[in-house]
Parts: C-alpha cells; structure tokens; sequence
C-alpha cells in the first residue's frame, strides 16, 4: 500500500514528508526530479515513474507535487484518487491549498495525514469525519485553545465512522435548514477551421450544500432524467432506485458534496453556444500577418452569454501583436506568446472583435502550427444539455426546509481550431 | 501565530532548548515543544536525540499530546529500541482504555512500531483488540496483523492471528470485512503459496454484501479480492457480475476500474449469445468514457488499461472514437496514449475522421507528438487497407511542408507501407528522393536507402543517390551502413553492368576499413555469395519478403489474457507481467483468464480444464534443462520419429529392475509369457494360462468393442505461457488393446507453427510413441488441432518417481519445449487380465502378506455387479464373486503391459457407499497407482 508521502514545491525541494510503514530515505525523490527535468513543463511529469526498489506516483496540483511511495502491486487509481483526496482535504480545512498554508499548518497536516492512513490503508477520508477527528484550525477556535488549553483532536469516536451512513456526522443542528444544488455542466469541444463539431460533450456535475438538521431523507426527481445515462454517483445515493424509479433518494452528508455527476456525449444533445469566426495569416514573405476574430452567440436558449475569455497560444516566431478590441481588454504577452482577451458579455447587437496585424520575427519562415484558440464562458440559468429538476422532496424530518436549485453552464476544455 | 514559526528555529542550541521545554511543568508549554519537534522532523531534520523527553510526555490525558507523541514514536523508534520498551507500558494500558478511540490508537501505533522486542508485548492486547466489542477497534486490529506479518511473519502464525483474520472476513461489519480482506491480500503478496484468501461461494456471498456498504476504499479491496477468484459455472459468473455492475457509477475511479477488472474477467466465462453478455458490453462503455474526464493523472492510467481492453474486445469502445480525440492542452503523456487508442479502434467506418485529425496533430508543436502522429497515419494505412490510398497522399501532404523531423518520420511509415503492399505505391518514391538531402537521423536515413535499394530497377539515378551516402560511409550509424551495403549489392545485381565500380567500394569499406564484426561480416557474406555463385546471390539478397501486418503492434494474446487480470494495477500501465518487475518477483502468481464453460459451449473449447481437478494431477512445466532431462536431450528431434526399434522390446521388458525384486519372482512364476502385448489389437499369443482362453477371448474382445475404458478429459498440460505461444493439452485412452495420447494443440502465438516432433524420456513402463507426431499442415496463429498419437510399451525403461511420471518434449519451429504429465494407471491394464481362479487363489496365497496394501474408496454408490461390468471396460476382471454377511466381495485381477499380476479383493456393503479395496501384488509399489486407478475409474 501507500507507503511515503513527499510534497514537493515548484523549486524542487521537499518541503513536507510523511511515512506510514518505515521510513524510506528522500533520495528516492531523485528520480522524481530527473523525470521533471526531462519534462519541459510541470503538467507533463509522467504519474507514474519506477525506480530499482520503488514506485512514485504523483499529481500535480495548486503548483505543488504530491508524490507517494510504494512498493508493492498497489491499483496506481487507487493511489493517485488518494492523492487528489489529500489535496481536497486540505483546501477543505484550509480554504487554499498552497505550500505557504500547508507550512502554516504543519501540524494539522501531520495529524489529517495519520487520520487518512493506517499501515498505507486508508483510514478515513470523508472530510466529515475527519473534522470531527480532528477540528479545522479556526481564529476563534486557535484563541480559545489558547486560554482554556484545550486542543483541536476530537476525543470521541465519529459517529459516522461505522454506521450505515458514514458520510452523516449525527447531532446535527441548524436554526436555517436549507438545501441548496448547483446543475453545473462544462462543454469540452473542439471545433475545427470550419466551424463545424468535431467533438463535443457535457460533463455536468450537481453540487449540493445542505444543512438540514438530524436525519433527512431527500429525494430529487428529474423531469428528464433519460439523459442521465453514464452517472456516477456520491455513495450516499441508493443505486437500487435509481435503476427501478430515476429517482435520486439518499440521505445527504452534512455540508458541501457532490451528489453526482454526469456525461452527455450524444452529439446532437450537445448544443454549442458560441462561434468564432477568425481569419489568422502569417504571410510568408512579409513580416506581418494579419489577425482577426469575432464571437457571436449560437444555442444559447435566449440565456446571455457573459464572462467570455478568449486565450490563444502564438507561434514562437510572432514577436507582437497590435490589436484593437470592440470591447473588453486584451493582453499579449511577448515571453510566452499567450494572447489573452477578456471580452465580457456578448451583445448580440454588436458582436465583440479582436482586429490587428502580427509581426513576425524577419527571415524567419512562415510558423507550421496554427494557434489553436481557447475560450471560457459562462451561462447563467441554463443547462445546456437541457436537464431539469423536478422536485425535491423531504422526509425523516418535521421542519420545512428552504430548497433552492440553480442552473449554470460554462466552458470546459473549449477549443477551436484555426 | 501559526506553525510556520517551528520552521524558522534554526539556531544552534535548538534541541536544547528544546529539552528544557518537553520537561517543563506547564502543560501548554509541553505541548507547544512536541509540536515544534514534530514539525522538524516533517522537514526531514533529525530529532531523535529527544526520544526519552518526548516518551515522558505520553502518560497524558490530553489525547492531541498522545498523538502527536505517538507520531514521534513511530518515526525514531526504530533508532532506539531499548528506549522503546519504556513506551510499551503505556500502549498497554491503552488497549484497555474505556474510549474505543484511545484504545485503537494503541493497538495502531504499536503496530507501526517496527522494533521486534516490542512486537513480543503486542501479541496479547491485538489478540483482545481483535475480538473487540467495538467495530472501530476490530477493523483497526486487522491491519495490525499486516503491519506485525510484515515484521515478524513466523510469529503472526505461530499465534494463530491468521485465523482470526480469516474469521474477521465473516463480521457483521462491512468496514472490518474490507480491512480484514485488505490485510489478507497484503500478506498473501508475501506467500504466494499459502492459501490465505481461499474463497468459496458463502465467503463470495459475504464479501458481495460487504462491497455495498463499506467505504470506497473497501470496495477496491474487496473487488480486487473478487477478482482472484474462479467462479465454478457461468451461472455464477454472472450473478456476481449483476452484483458487481453497481459499482461502475461510482465516483471514486479506482472502485470503477477494479469491477471493471472484475467484469472483463468473469465475462470471459459466460457465452456470447447470453443477452446478458451483450447488456454488459454495452454497460462498460459510459465508466470508461467517464474516466477520461477525470485529472490527468488518472486519464493516464485508464488509458493504458483501456488500450488493453480495447485490444482484447474492441466491440466495448469502437463507436467512442471521438472521446480519444487529443485537446491541444492535454498533458503529452495523455496525448501519446490518446493516439495509441485512436489507432487501435480505427476502422473503415471512422478512418476518415480519424485521418482528418492525426493531419491536425501532424501541424502541433510538440515534437514527439507531431512524430507520433506522422507515424499512426502510416499505421492507419497498414491496419485498414481501404484507406492505405488516402494515408499515403495524407504523408505527401506532409512531406510537402518540408518540416524536418515530419519528413523524416513520413519517410520511415512510407517504408512499412511498401512492405505491406508491394508494387502499388512506387510513384511516390520521386517526391521522397527530392527530401533526401534534408535526412538527417539515421532511422530515416536507413529507410530511405532500403526504398532506393529495393526499387534500385525504377529509380533511374539509383546508383548516384546511393553513391552520395557512400562519401561519409564511416561517419553514418551502423543501421544506416548495413542498410547501404544491402541496397547497394541489390542494385548491382538489378543493375550489374553499371554498378560493378560501386559495389567493389562498398564491399571493401565494409570488410577492409570497418571494425564492426556485423558489418564485416554482412560484407564478407555478400562479397562470397557475388564471387561464387551470383544466381543464389539473387536468391538471397532479392527473395520475396514477408508481409508485415498491423499485428506487430499487438500485445501477445496469452500476455494479453494475463494482463486483462491484473486491470487497475501496475502491470497494466507498464503492460509487462509484474513477473517482469515487481521486486524479486516473490509473490507473484500467474494469472489467467477462466475458461468459458457452461453447458452451451463445451467440448470445442480445447481449454475446458476442470477447475476442481486435485492438485497431484496437475501436468507440471519442466523449466529449464535440468539433470533428469539428459536423455531427452539426447534424443535426436528430427522431424520424421521413428517408432522405438522394436526388437529390443523384450529385453528390456525381463530386465525391469524398476520395481525392485518382487518383480523377478513374478515373471518367473507367470512363465509362459515373454512379451506384453504391443499395441495392435490384443492378440492373446502370450496369454498364460491355456484352459480359461477362449470365453476370456470373447468376453475382452466384446467390451473392448463397446466401450474401452475410461478416459480422463483433457487437461492443459503446457500452457502457451511457458512454451512461446503454444499450449497443449491432452489426455491418454485405451481403445481395444491400444494406447493412445490425445493431444490438442493450440497456437497462441502470432506466427505460424510447423515441423511438430514429440518425443518422450526413458519412463516405468517404457511407453513411447509408436508412430511420428503428425500434424499435417503448419498451425496458423488461434488455430488448435487434435491429434492421437498411438503409443506402444516397449521403449526403454527407467524407474520414475512417481511411478506414473511422464516427461515429454515436444519440438517445433519455434523451439523444444518440455513437460511433464501424470499418466492413469489403467491404460497399461491388459486385455487378457483375468486369471484362472485356482491360479487365483494360488497366487493370493503365494504372495506374502506384507506385498497387502488396504485402501478405502469413498462417495461410491454402484451395486456390486454395476462395479464389476464398469471395471470390466478398464480390463480389471472379476474373478468370482461372494457373499458375506450381507457384504459383496469381488475378486480381481489385472495385468500390467509389462506383466506385472495385481490380485484384489472388493468389499462393498450395500448401505456403504466407502468400498474396501485389498491389493496383492509382488510388486507392492504399483499398489498405491492401481488404488487411484480404481477411484478414477468407479466415479467416473
């Protein structure tokens, strides 16, 4: 099982190391470090790497490497869902997940570590459970130690620890009972030259946060929930009556959590909100090109489509760019040949543009690749792919909760080929 | 003030200071000192000179201090461990602690506590922790035992805490089931032997419920746990893969990839015409899409697993082409995967798309992608040959943008496509010669001297273009120089009259100037072949090339079969068996997939091998050449095995030393008889005793006719694993006098197999074949063949142990594998086995009782005459038959082809179903495989 643990910042020094079997020496690191060299680019350090007597597992979150041991046949998933659990943790007791702040806490961390792993087994890792173990550090909380000398370890056994339900603390009350879920989807596409779809997809995801008081049931029903085919679901869902009834009936944890998410992949369900039209041209001799696009707004259920942010990598041959944008602000920057435009909402009265010329590096030839331009968006009260809640239904309990439902979609990986 | 202050200590009298504090009296200030150890040992600095003020700050009721002293403990008390000790009695008195929590932490610490002294106390309180009232305890108590099995393996048996654990896989809660299994798994890793996780339907039962409540981390446990496990029919299989499905809309990857293994596994058992083996292809298709849309880390690694299922049923994923589709920001590792997958799903109905987006790739940044890419079109072209037209004009495409490193890569998949379809794409060679300048790597060098080499006929300045790369001759890489001498002797034998001056100089460069042996050699060879005999030269050099096919690509079946078993694990991201890398290799089975079974599908599947069948019957692969095998190896392996010379035969059949000296005084006293039968049909010439004759001739002749005795179904006596590809199975048959082995092979090998020849070693009773292994036409790759090869008793004979040992070798192109295999006793039993009865009943007396040996044959409940007839078949004669006391006794005899009597009596009471058996026989050793043959032969 999981047997060390090394966090290690961008600078390539382990700033934090945890053992659950012996201890393995940080020389192992070394070869961490080799492979991060090789690679150009943080993102691209391979997660999984061997080493004579060792296999290191890594992810690369909030600019900082977690690196796990083992040494043994362990499911490399099972590690690295592991890993990105840490990571959670973390930014769930401490807001932000960053070297600074894990610095900050060390303790904490040290004790959340031990909590979430026996023997390389995990242990508990619902966070739940784990601030029941062991308390977030909180101003008030921190002052309050301090005078009375108590201590932020829990001495009771969670209750959720082993019941039925072990995402649920028990006792819990609030003065406002209200359950909140976000439909949030992300389309990831690719459109190419044309503007037609290559490829496109909806992930969407509900979250939920609820603070209801003792033991709720819920139930949600959808009113199409024949677009939910490929689902995965919080393990607080019961699955037998979502096979028999597409009902969602469970009995929520306490807080915030992902009820379930889901995948759309059926092309024509997969409306695509915005086009681009662009006309990019390093011209061969010369040494300017010229640039332009425009975005404009396509299905987009009569929803306005705002926050839009357009990212494009250049060529390494482009020097500057001078562009004049209809709207928004834009950025170019000379190192590392990132456009970035930062256009707002879109009108579709008078639809955005970013016009201009290229200057090419002289003597240069014309660059090979075509920048692939990027774009994020968001719309507000729509699910693209459509899908809506029913009702959402309480039982267990007396009081009348406030429920409230909202409905986004946003860009995910959205690409568009020029 | 946060805890970033305990970093910042770093002047010299720190651990000093440090001391002072631990032993203060204020609580706060203790507790503040522990932290700042603590935290310097998080930063890898050394602290360990604090060890006995840290262990006096355990006796607490603060339970932060306890834990955070606990930690400290852990981390140095390997360093000091008679320090340690003085921890022990605290650790103690916590497992008896009121608080579940407190007593869990004890019982958790002290297990990571890696100093055997200590492990000594330990015992007693993990005993009590192990049966403890509370879940929380229990399921911490079995990880425990793993943590102890790790240090001190002999004592978690010598206590007995592997049964305790094994009972912990029936608790009432789930959680401690998942820890209990886990631990199990973990310590099985170190005994492969043992038989820790010995699963049965109820205990499969028990861990199915468990795998619906216990946590995420628990249902992988459990699922890789299920995983081991051989369902015994189809019909199980699959109410465990309804039970398992749920699992794939789990949040957590690792749970979804784990049933995934599951399902692929328990999948192969059941028939494709099952609707339900059509309902779960189509479910596993959304969980693997889904995992694709997870952080990269985990995308990577469900792509090497899910090339694998790809490669082992495409029908699973072949309409979701598009979600392998490259975004421009994926990680390279992702992307490479991305375009492995991409290839393998490739068909006629996607190829367009597929085409259109590998040209996009083509015109990236990234260097190694761009290559990839280039490189799939022409993979593209070679694996769907409707579309080999359009790749090819997609790589002039390419060729045209003159960017180097795509070029040359375009150059080098243009080489394979020639291969695979020769004399159709050749007008392109003029638009590759015009890149040859801009050719800098040696692979696309060496491919473009191999096409010029090969078309040298069509290529009017070959021998210029050629001539060109001679200039730096010695500067080039040896694959570039190889490849051009190649092209250049095929030039001058397509070309010879103006090419003569040019292969003068390149034989001499290679021979004369070069100090590469390869080179020389090649050179040298060419150099004799042109100066001899120039027709064979054109033989040679120019002879009709194979085919290459997009299989090259594959992973080999049988690799891919074991590799299926172990989906989610380290072995299927680095798609090796962990054979091949796991440290040591201790603890590592191979795993294979089960046999399809079921009453639908039966006997045309070669591979049926029951699964219950006792482990002393398993064939056992002899691995290396060993000391034994010495006269295997001797044995000429031609082709064409004549039959042993038969004259000998009865030589060695009177000087059967092999079972000791009762055997002299059995020929002796059998007289009459020279020779055992041979194996045509038995022709009683040498039968004993004159009077009974001729109704025993009638009686075996008519029972051979009908039934010939029992014949054990094949089992895999060489699985392909161990012998390159081939596997075979096989089992041996007496029909009407004659012995025969029939045998399956099957080739699970990507090439084709000829030129078959068995041979056996020198065994007991001198079988050996009686006539060459024919195996008509060569053995194409997923192709099996049955064969019976006929065998005869008079080869030469050599004791083995056990008596019914036979090793055998088995030759074909590819190399001579070895086996070994148990034959049934009961295929030597000889027609004319039934004795006179006064020569019974003489014999009985003669033989000394110690040559008695009594067995018992259980679960048999045939009638006395039931028994009598089936034997019969087998050649095992009932002399008479009696009744005592209400029992039935038979009496029996049998004779050995090497004439060897075996009397019996065969008690049977006809309420009992356990029947007594009492063997007579001058040469007891046979007693013990007579008895098995008997069993074999009555429940069956």
């Amino acid at each position: 099982m999981i047997h060390s643990l090394f966090l290690i910042n961008a600078a390539g020094d382990i700033f934090l190391e945890k053992h659950w079997k012996s201890v393995v020496s940080r020389s192992v690191c070394d070869y961490f470090f080799e492979a991060q060299e090789r690679a150009s680019e943080a993102e691209n350090v391979p997660p999984v790497i061997p080493t004579p007597h060792h296999y290191l597992l890594s992810v690369y979150r909030h600019k900082i490497f977690f690196v796990a041991v083992i040494q043994s046949e362990v499911p490399p998933l099972f590690v690295i869902e592991f890993l990105h659990r840490v990571v959670d943790t973390f930014q769930d007791y401490f807001g932000v997940c960053s070297e600074v702040i894990i610095k900050d806490n060390v303790v904490v961390v040290y004790e959340v570590l031990e909590e979430m792993l026996d023997n390389g087994f995990p242990l508990a890792t619902e966070s739940n459970i784990l601030k029941e173990l062991i308390k977030p550090p909180t101003i008030l909380r921190t002052v309050v130690n301090t005078i009375t000398g108590s201590t932020n370890v829990g001495d009771q056994l969670p209750t959720g620890q082993l019941s039925v339900v072990p995402w649920r603390r028990t006792g819990v009350k609030y003065t406002n009972n209200e359950a909140y879920f976000d439909v949030i989807e992300e389309i990831d596409a690719i459109i190419d030259k044309s503007g037609s779809t290559i490829t496109a997809e909806i992930q969407g995801v509900i979250d939920a946060c609820v603070k209801l008081t003792g033991m709720p049931d819920l139930t949600l029903s959808f009113m199409n929930p024949r677009l939910l085919d490929d689902v995965s679901f919080h393990p607080c869902v019961r699955f037998k009556r979502w096979e028999s009834e597409r009902i969602l009936s469970f009995i929520p944890p306490d807080g915030n959590f992902r009820l379930l998410s889901y995948h759309v992949s059926a092309q024509n369900l997969v409306a695509i909100p915005v086009y681009v039209k662009h006309n990019i041209s390093f011209r061969d001799s010369s040494s300017l090109g010229r640039f332009e696009i425009t975005v404009g707004p396509k299905q987009t259920m009569g929803k306005t489509i705002e926050g839009v942010m357009v990212t494009s990598q250049m060529p390494k041959s482009v020097l500057n760019m001078t562009l004049t944008p209809s709207q928004g602000t834009h950025v170019f920057d000379p190192v590392t040949k990132l456009l970035s435009w930062d256009v707002g909402k879109i009108n579709p009265q008078k639809l955005p543009s970013l016009k201009g010329s290229v200057s090419l590096q002289a003597g240069t030839s014309k660059p090979d690749e075509n920048p692939t331009i990027n774009l994020q968006f968001k719309i507000q009260q729509l699910a693209i792919s459509g899908l809506k809640v029913n009702r959402l239904d309480m039982y267990g309990e007396k009081y009348k909760p406030f429920k409230g439902i909202k409905y986004m979609t946003k860009a995910g990986k959205f690409q568009v080929r020029t | 003030m946060t805890d970033s202050k305990y970093f910042t200590t770093t002047k010299k009298g720190e651990i000093f200071e440090l001391k002072a504090e631990l032993n203060s009296d204020k609580k706060e200030k203790k507790k503040e000192a522990v932290k700042k150890v603590i935290a310097s040992m998080t930063v890898g600095k050394d602290v360990s000179a604090l060890f006995p003020d840290v262990v006096n700050c355990m006796q607490t009721d603060n339970l932060e201090l306890k834990k955070l002293v606990y930690l400290y403990l852990m981390n140095y008390a390997k360093s000091q461990p008679d320090m340690a000790i003085m921890a022990v009695n605290t650790f103690v008195k916590d497992c008896e602690d009121p608080n579940p929590l407190i007593r869990a932490l004890a019982v958790r610490t002290m297990g990571c506590i890696r100093v055997d002294k200590i492990t000594e106390y330990l015992c007693e309180p993990l005993r009590k922790c192990l049966k403890d009232e509370d879940p929380y305890v229990r399921k911490t108590a079995a990880v425990c035992v793993a943590k102890l099995h790790d240090i001190n393996a002999q004592l978690v048996e010598d206590q007995g805490f592997l049964d305790t654990l094994k009972d912990l896989i029936s608790d009432s809660n789930p959680m401690v089931v998942a820890n209990a299994v886990a631990a199990l798994s973990e310590i099985a890793e170190s005994h492969p032997s043992s038989n820790l996780l010995d699963l049965n339907p109820q205990s499969i039962n028990k861990l199915l419920t468990a795998l619906n409540e216990c946590t995420e981390w628990g249902q992988i446990f459990i699922l890789d746990c299920l995983a081991n496990y051989m369902p015994k029919d189809d019909r199980e299989a699959q109410s465990i893969c309804e039970r398992v499905t749920p699992r794939l809309s789990h949040a957590n990857s690792a749970v979804v990839l784990s049933a995934v293994k599951v399902l692929m596994k328990f999948m192969e058992m059941l028939s494709k015409d099952l609707d339900y083996y059509g309902t779960l292809l189509k479910k596993l298709a959304p969980p693997l899409v889904t995992l694709l849309s997870a952080e990269p880390e985990l995308q990577y690694v469900a792509l090497r697993n899910i090339n694998l299922i790809v490669q082992k049923r495409p029908e699973i994923l072949k309409h979701e082409m598009k979600v392998f589709f490259v975004k421009y920001n994926d990680p390279i590792y992702v992307k490479l995967e991305k375009l492995d997958i991409m290839i393998r799903l490739a068909s006629q109905a996607n190829i367009a798309q597929v085409l259109a987006e590998l040209k996009e790739y083509a015109t990236e940044v990234d260097v190694d992608f761009v290559r990839k890419a280039v490189r799939a079109i022409g993979r593209c072209a070679i694996k769907v040959e409707q579309s080999a037209e359009r790749c090819v004009s997609t790589l002039l495409d390419l060729i045209q943008t003159k960017v180097n490193y795509v070029v040359q890569e375009a150059i080098v998949v243009i080489k394979d496509i020639f291969r695979k379809y020769p004399n159709k794409y050749e007008s392109v060679i003029a638009t590759l010669c015009e890149n040859l300048d801009s050719l800098d790597e040696p692979e696309a060098r060496a491919a473009m001297i191999w096409i010029v080499g090969e078309y040298a006929e069509r290529i009017d300045n070959a021998d210029e273009l050629l001539e060109s790369f001679l200039e730096g001759f010695h500067d080039e890489s040896t694959q570039v120089q190889l490849q051009l001498l190649t092209a250049i002797v095929k030039l001058f034998l397509k070309k010879p009259t103006e090419t003569q001056e040019l292969v003068q100089q390149v034989l001499s460069l290679a021979t004369q100037d070069s100090d590469n042996p390869d080179l020389r050699d090649r050179g040298y060879i060419y150099w004799r072949l042109l100066s001899t005999d120039p027709v064979a030269a054109k033989e040679v050099v120019l002879a009709e090339k194979p085919l290459i096919s997009e299989e090259t690509d594959l992973i080999e079946p049988t690799l891919l079969d074991e590799l299926i078993c172990y989906i989610g694990t380290l072995a299927s991201v680095y798609h090796k068996p962990p054979s091949a890398f796991v440290e040591g290799s201790r603890g590592v089975l191979h795993k294979g997939l089960p046999p399809r079974t079921g009453s639908i599908e039966g006997p045309e599947s070669p591979d049926t091998a029951p699964s219950g069948e006792p482990a002393a019957d398993q064939p056992s692969v002899i691995p290396t050449q060993g000391d034994l095998l010495g006269d295997l190896l001797n044995l000429d392996l031609g082709p064409p095995v004549t039959g042993p010379p038969m004259a000998t035969s009865t030589v060695p059949m009177g000087a059967v030393d092999l079972l000791g000296g009762g055997l002299d005084s059995l020929i002796g006293g059998s007289g009459s008889f020279t020779a055992a039968p041979s194996s045509t049909a038995p022709t009683n010439v040498g039968a004993p005793l004159g009077s009974g004759l001729g109704d025993l001739f009638d009686l075996t002749a008519g029972v051979g006719t009908l039934s010939g005795s029992y014949v054990a179904p094949k089992t895999v006596w060489l699985p392909a694993m161990k012998a390159k590809g081939l596997e075979i199975s096989g089992t041996f048959s007496r029909q009407v006098g004659s012995i025969s082995m029939d045998l399956v092979l099957t080739n699970k090998a990507l090439q084709v197999m000829s030129d078959f020849a068995i041979q056996f070693n020198r065994n007991s009773f001198g079988l050996a074949p009686a006539a060459p292994l024919q195996v008509h036409a060569p053995l194409a790759p997923n192709q099996s063949v049955e064969i019976s090869l006929p065998l005869n008793t008079v080869g030469s004979v050599m004791k083995m142990d056990p008596l019914n040992n036979l090793q055998v070798a088995v030759k074909n192109n590819i190399d001579v594998f070895y086996f070994s295999t148990l034959y049934p006793l009961h295929i030597l039993f000889v027609e004319d086995g039934k004795m006179e009865r006064q020569m019974f009943l003489a014999t009985w007396k003669d033989i000394p009782n110690e040559n008695e040996t009594q067995f018992q044959i259980k679960d048999c409940s045939l009638n006395a005459d039931a028994v009598s007839s089936k034997l019969q078949g087998s050649n095992i004669f009932t002399i008479a038959k009696r009744n005592v006391e209400g029992q039935d006794m038979l009496y029996q005899s049998l004779k050995l082809t090497n004439g060897i009597w075996v009397l019996a009596e065969l008690r049977i009471q006809p309420s009992n179903p356990s029947f007594m058996l009492s063997l007579k026989c001058r040469a007891p050793e046979v007693s013990q495989y007579i008895y098995q043959a008997y069993e074999t032969i009555l429940k069956n």
